[in-house]
């Protein structure tokens, strides 16, 4: 299809070089948020599996313990801990949003620090306990 | 001032407050699961299993399987709606995702109840 032209005639400026946009930190976290669900979407096989594995049998359990003693894989769950603890943390952000809380910009800048902060946070507790 | 003329559709205001309502439904799920979880430390087998056998738990987590899948739904399609133009892959994709999360709700199920 052609280039859509706007009705009001002029087109619209373009500019998405992703190199030089700066992002405000409240779009940061809006970006991080749909990256960490579009991640976790993708893990959602292999989060069951390790479920199915596990649960089906004292073998599988095993299985799956000997499975986590690499550290590529823990590696990869402490990426799962970090997307799940920042969507979280946003989602919860979000809900405040829509409630009409929180809405002005030095709160929301402050509680997008806040959402960082915390899941990052989470992400090293949590990490250090499956290490 | 939009006047719409109400004719059954829905403009997403339903898909939106699904989203909203399952997130915080999950978000409450992962709370009491972490309270499990820091209560009886399931490092063997036996303590892993008898957490999963809980009643009140298997059907949390299969209204936590539930909410998840309607929630991705609603996430996934609004990415392919941002970023995939051509309508029949958009069709396509939305069809996959659907029928993918459907089938993962069908095996948690049967992970939880085998």
């Amino acid at each position: 299809m052609a280039q859509a032209q706007p009705a009001a005639g002029k087109p619209r400026p373009k500019f998405l070089d992703l190199s030089q946009i700066r992002l405000p930190l409240p779009a940061k976290v809006s970006i991080l948020h749909r990256a960490s669900g579009i991640l976790m979407f993708l893990a959602m096989v292999w989060v069951l599996y390790l479920l199915d594995r596990s649960l089906s049998s004292a073998e599988g359990f095993a299985a799956i313990q000997a499975y986590f003693s690499w550290r590529i894989v823990k590696l990869a769950l402490i990426v799962l801990i970090w997307a799940l603890c920042h969507h979280f943390c946003a989602g919860i952000r979000y809900l405040f949003l829509d409630l009409h809380k929180g809405l002005d910009l030095k709160t929301a800048r402050a509680t997008s620090v806040a959402v960082f902060v915390v899941s990052i946070a989470l992400t090293i507790f949590f990490g250090a306990r499956i290490w | 001032m939009v006047k719409r003329i109400v004719t059954g559709a829905h403009y997403g205001s339903r898909d939106w407050l699904a989203q909203r309502v399952t997130g915080a439904l999950m978000a409450v799920y992962i709370v009491i699961l972490l309270v499990v979880f820091m209560t009886g430390s399931p490092v063997s087998y036996a303590v892993w299993k008898d957490i999963f056998a809980q009643g009140w738990l298997r059907v949390a987590t299969l209204m936590f399987a539930a909410s998840l899948a309607w929630h991705a739904w609603v996430g996934m399609r609004d990415v392919v709606m941002d970023y995939v133009k051509p309508d029949g892959l958009r069709l396509a994709l939305q069809v996959g995702i659907v029928l993918l999360l459907a089938g993962y709700l069908a095996w948690a199920v049967q992970i939880l109840w085998r």
